[in-house]
């Protein structure tokens, strides 16, 4: 039955590709039943920017809903939930009205919510369920703010009306709108400082769930700042690009921060899809500064590079969350300390979390590295906005990017390494079965989204570009010249890649040493031995680095961010103090964001509430006291 | 076509067979200015040959991630070695990519030598990872910000386009904005190939190694395709200093004496970085790790400079 | 670093002459066979101290200074075995370290040889016969050559090795 349900739901996604595809090539397509639902209706409507995420959040459930087949093992609960979910995330997308967009909104946020709680029996689950709802509904309440008040000013609910009205209202007016919605979307795409919830929630659900949670739900956050701030309100002042630009550098260069010293697999994951958010946050911010300088051509560049990475990090964050989950469920630990040695046991998995790593580190010829390069492109050209204080901005998220990057290598050597290789570092991980048959084959779909994502930006490109183009603003080239099939030529000479030609000459420099080797006439036998361990007795998984000691080099350098909090607890022999019977040394980092913006906050709150408690005595005498007040004082203005 | 092939294949071959010289050379010069005789300048092609003829040992802890670290790594350095104009200005793949795809394909030889160092499960390996890593994503700004401002000027990312744009304003080459760049590069240069003061390739105490604490474990063929990387890699980034900053020599056309001459000038040029890069190395010491990161802040700082130096001197 | 340049440039080289003669003794036939000969232009070695008194030690250290300087001949001293192509061996071969030894050999591809440096690493020296030394290299891993002394110079340990290699005079 569950089984079925798994099935539907990569049915369902299937259907939601052909939909998108169809969109993106340019078919229209409305539904409007007025009568469903008061004010407005239910109405959808598939547009290209539509289509593509709808395209995406299905080619992410297909995958996802395979792997669930085997990972649920039967298991009902969930499903239902799940279903919803995919479908609720379908609707967003198509969503053409306020109460439509509302419902759909609102229905995956509940749907994931109920997921989150999938382990309900654990006190972290419930409280990753309790900060996820809180933060999901302070977002809802931000976007709602904010679609109201541009309802009000357009005096429609229906999108499209917004697109030919928003431009006129003053120019406050806009702003106001699109801070609110921009605070509702970006807590949604999990952007630094409104992520608390994520690393929370996406570790606790099941890990199809999360795969999709990273994978596409936090995008539908991206589309709706794409869509607000571009389609809707038609661009902006400057600073609406600037201040998308720079909640990208740091949401891409924190949350990789966060993730080096993170040890839990599924958090890592989790703080890596902030670092994504932040670098599609950067190319689109790019864009939209374009646009406003009415560079069309570069403005489509940078929402191409945010579209295409959009696309990317469902394909690796999707493949890493399904492999992070097979590990997960063979081991029954995410501690990665307690890993180890996968590579031997799970061999298949271990290849397919190699390949998302690779990719999600910007590993030629994958496809991170194609949507980091087009963005880096987007970035470099800012020269032709005459704007040293833009250019300044500019170089920021240019320098931000490359110690992203590299950071995320660093980040991810950790996590294939310390989880997949040397020795098992307890008896669960030494006991680890290869996943079945269904969850290799949703990790294999993955797989191949990432080389030929990788492969075909030549192919990939266009059809993006047509999306992009409608909201790229004045000079965006309808058709712009991209290269030819091999290579992507972007802004004349600027800049090249040739993905294919890269991914050949790779092939045969892997096969030259071979060769060259062979005609070298070089040994070829090779010895087994134990690793060089200075002639020690025996080589245990105790003498292997740990992930502690592999991020403590950044701890050291970022310690100002981090603030590591050193304990060091020693107990001591009663008799003697040379004899040490235990050491336990702690060196946990502090998080800025919940010392410095939550804790006063929620403090505030807290004290807000104890100051008007007094009023809330309970009494029912006192209440009938307050109705009466209220009624003489309603009668008074009246 | 064939005579972009030729030219590839000779590209590749300058870098391959050029870059156990280089290193020699860079050994025996450090050897002289400390009063040794030193090895011989051929001595590294001496040590690969040897190596080709030994068997190899491999931990039994290890997967096919160790066994193929080596040649991903070698493949990475000739890959590199089509893309960068070491002889022309357009090698045949220079379309291919540009210097940001030049960072990557040096991080996916980093990435997987660092897994390699892991696989076996020492802790030295494991060390060792940790601060190669940890010093290539610290050098990563300051590579892109220097091209950055190099591109600025050039107009393009496309390395044939700069070099061809500081060839035609050749005055360009004593620009500030030139120059700090250059430093900020050197800097880099000096961390990512594990050079003195940030590493030093001939220690021997494992807890002061960065690169050569992961390749502990290696022996024989894989050892010698190890090290051949590692001093190709050497090659590519001093080529990279050469050309990109004083492309003089580098020539646009695909006929044989304007090549000759290239690779005449290229070890000329050549020559010139070692001898800077051996002073370098005998007069600094190496850095106490946590203090490498001051250097690289440092030569970030320079990059930003440059940058702003564009901007003010446009 | 100015003055510290000059100083190097003034200074000059100060190698001392390759050395003519040697007091290598060969054990076994395996140092004169073709397969040796390939370390002729390049040798590295990993030096084992087996429980030496340290004596030994100092006279190697002193071969990789600007006097020695084993280098200009090819050879180098290396961090892993994996990378050696000869063990320099010194000490009785302590009982502790016998199996540490042991592992050591096992531990470096071949082809590949040893030598035993010092009276000690011969036979174990004053040591030989203590209840807490094997006593001499060869009864923990197969000895091709050994290097006298107590301790060698270190004229003579470069004597050796070049001896060994066969580019002696």
């Amino acid at each position: 039955m569950a089984r079925l349900g798994y099935a539907l739901a990569a049915v369902l996604g299937l259907a939601a590709v052909g939909g998108g595809a169809a969109g993106m090539l340019g078919r229209e397509w409305t539904l409007a039943v007025p009568w469903l639902v008061p004010l407005g209706g239910l109405e959808l409507a598939l547009d290209p920017l539509g289509g593509f995420f709808l395209a995406l959040v299905g080619a992410a459930a297909v995958p996802a809903s395979i792997y669930a087949i085997g990972a649920a093992g039967g298991a009902a609960r969930g499903v239902g939930a799940y279903l919803v979910f995919v479908a609720a995330m379908c609707a967003v997308p198509l969503a053409a009205n306020v109460m439509t967009f509302a419902l759909a909104w609102e229905l995956m946020s509940l749907a994931s919510y109920f997921l989150v709680l999938h382990e309900r029996e654990r006190p972290e689950s419930v409280q990753a369920a309790w900060a996820y709802a809180v933060m999901t509904h302070v977002g809802l309440a931000c976007l709602l703010g904010g679609m109201l008040l541009l309802s009000a000013w357009t005096g429609s609910v229906r999108f499209a009306d917004w697109r030919a009205g928003a431009p006129l209202l003053a120019a406050g007016a806009r702003d106001l709108a699109f801070a609110l919605l921009a605070l509702g979307f970006a807590g949604k795409a999990g952007v630094i400082p409104l992520h608390i919830w994520l690393p929370l929630a996406h570790p606790a659900a099941p890990s199809h769930v999360s795969a999709l949670m990273s994978g596409v739900m936090i995008k539908l956050g991206v589309y709706g700042l794409m869509r607000a701030g571009v389609d809707w309100l038609g661009g902006g002042p400057a600073w609406w690009g600037t201040a998308l630009l720079l909640a990208g550098v740091v949401s891409a260069v924190v949350g990789v921060l966060y993730a080096l010293v993170e040890h839990d697999l599924k958090r890592l994951l989790a703080f890596h899809s902030i670092e994504n958010v932040g670098i599609i946050l950067m190319g689109l911010g790019a864009g939209m500064l374009y646009r406003q300088a009415g560079l069309g051509g570069l403005a489509l560049l940078g929402l191409v590079a945010a579209l295409y990475h959009t696309a990317n990090h469902a394909a690796f964050k999707g493949l890493l969350f399904l492999a992070a989950g097979a590990v997960v469920h063979a081991t029954g630990t995410r501690d990665v300390e307690r890993l180890g040695g996968l590579i031997k046991r799970m061999p298949w998995t271990a290849a397919c979390f190699l390949v998302g790593a690779a990719a999600i580190s910007a590993l030629p010829p994958l496809n991170g590295f194609v949507s980091e390069w087009l963005t880096f492109v987007a970035l470099l050209q800012n020269t032709q906005i005459a704007a040293p204080p833009l250019n300044l901005v500019f170089a920021l998220g240019i320098a931000g990017l490359a110690l992203t990057s590299g950071l995320a290598m660093a980040c991810f050597v950790k996590a294939f390494g310390i989880t997949f290789l040397a020795l098992p570092r307890s008896d669960a991980a030494a006991g680890a079965r290869e996943a079945g048959p269904a969850m290799r084959a949703g990790m294999a779909l993955l797989v191949a989204a990432c080389v030929a994502l990788g492969l075909g930006p030549t192919v990939v490109l266009p059809r993006l570009a047509a999306v992009a183009a409608p909201l790229a603003g004045a000079g965006a080239p309808a058709r712009p010249a991209l290269g030819d099939w091999l290579t992507v030529q972007l802004s004349g000479d600027f800049a090249s890649l040739s993905p294919l030609a890269i991914a050949a000459a790779l092939t045969l420099g892997l096969a030259a040493p071979l060769v060259a080797l062979r005609l070298a006439g070089a040994s070829r036998r090779r010895r087994l031995y134990e690793t060089w361990g200075c002639g020690r007795m025996l080589q245990t998984a105790r003498m292997e680095y740990t992930a502690t000691a592999f991020a403590n080099p950044f701890k050291r350098v970022f310690d100002f961010f981090y603030r590591p909090a050193k304990r060091l607890d020693i107990e001591f022999h009663p008799e003697s103090r040379l004899f040490v019977e235990r050491i336990e040394y702690a060196n946990p980092t502090r998080s800025i964001f919940e010392d410095w913006l939550y804790r006063p906050v929620l403090a505030g709150l807290h004290a807000a509430a104890r100051s008007v408690r007094p009023i809330q005595s309970g009494s029912a005498n006192l209440y009938l006291a307050y109705i009466l007040v209220a009624l003489i004082v309603l009668l008074v203005f009246a | 076509m064939i005579a972009g092939a030729a030219l590839g294949l000779l590209q590749v071959f300058v870098v391959a067979a050029g870059a156990p010289l280089l290193v020699g050379v860079l050994r025996t010069l450090k050897a002289r200015l400390v009063g040794r005789r030193g090895p011989s300048p051929w001595q590294p092609y001496a040590d690969l040959r040897k190596l080709l003829g030994k068997d190899a040992v491999v931990s039994e802890t290890t997967s096919w991630i160790f066994r193929v670290t080596p040649y991903v790594l070698t493949a990475s350095m000739l890959v590199t070695a089509l893309v960068i104009p070491v002889l022309v200005t357009r090698p045949p793949l220079g379309f291919a990519g540009n210097i940001v795809l030049l960072m990557y394909l040096f991080l996916l030889g980093t990435f997987f030598l660092a897994l390699a160092g892991l696989d076996a499960g020492s802790a030295f390996g494991g060390m060792g990872s940790s601060r190669e890593v940890a010093v290539a994503a610290l050098a990563e700004p300051t590579v892109i910000l220097a091209v950055f401002a190099l591109a600025l000027r050039a107009g393009t990312i496309n390395l044939g386009g700069v070099v061809e744009r500081v060839e035609a304003e050749p005055w360009l080459a004593v620009n500030p904005a030139h120059l700090l760049a250059f430093a900020a590069f050197f800097i880099v240069m000096l961390a990512e190939t594990g050079r003195l003061p940030v590493d030093n390739p001939a220690t021997h105490l494992e807890l002061t190694m960065i690169h050569e604490a992961m390749v502990l474990e290696y022996s024989g063929r894989y050892l010698a395709l190890v090290e051949w990387a590692a001093a190709m890699k050497l090659f590519l980034f001093l080529t990279l200093l050469a050309n990109l900053f004083f492309p003089w020599g580098v020539t646009h056309l695909a006929e044989p004496v304007p090549v000759a001459l290239g690779l005449l000038a290229l070890a000329g040029k050549l020559a010139v970085l070692t001898t800077l890069l051996a002073l370098v190395e005998t007069s600094v010491a190496k850095l106490r790790l946590f203090r490498v990161p001051e250097l690289l802040a440092g030569s970030f700082a320079l990059a930003i400079l440059s940058v702003m130096a564009v901007f003010l001197l446009r | 670093m100015l003055r510290q340049l000059r100083l190097a440039l003034q200074t000059g080289i100060v190698a001392e002459p390759a050395p003519r003669t040697s007091e290598l003794e060969r054990v076994g036939e395996r140092l004169r066979t073709d397969i040796l000969r390939r370390f002729g232009r390049s040798l590295h070695i990993r030096q084992v101290d087996a429980g030496s008194c340290n004596g030994c030690e100092l006279e190697i250290t002193g071969l990789t200074g600007p006097h020695w300087d084993l280098e200009r001949f090819g050879l180098h001293f290396v961090a892993s075995p994996r990378h050696a192509d000869c063990l320099l061996v010194t000490g009785p071969v302590t009982r502790n370290m016998a199996e540490a030894l042991r592992r050591t050999w096992d531990a470096t591809p071949d082809p590949k040889f040893v030598i035993a440096v010092g009276d000690c690493g011969r036979d174990g020296g004053i040591f030989r016969d203590a209840y807490a030394v094997v006593g001499g290299v060869e009864r923990v891993v197969p000895v091709d050559a050994v290097i006298p002394g107590c301790p060698p110079s270190p004229a003579a340990l470069l004597a050796g090795l070049l001896d060994a290699i066969g580019r002696l005079g």
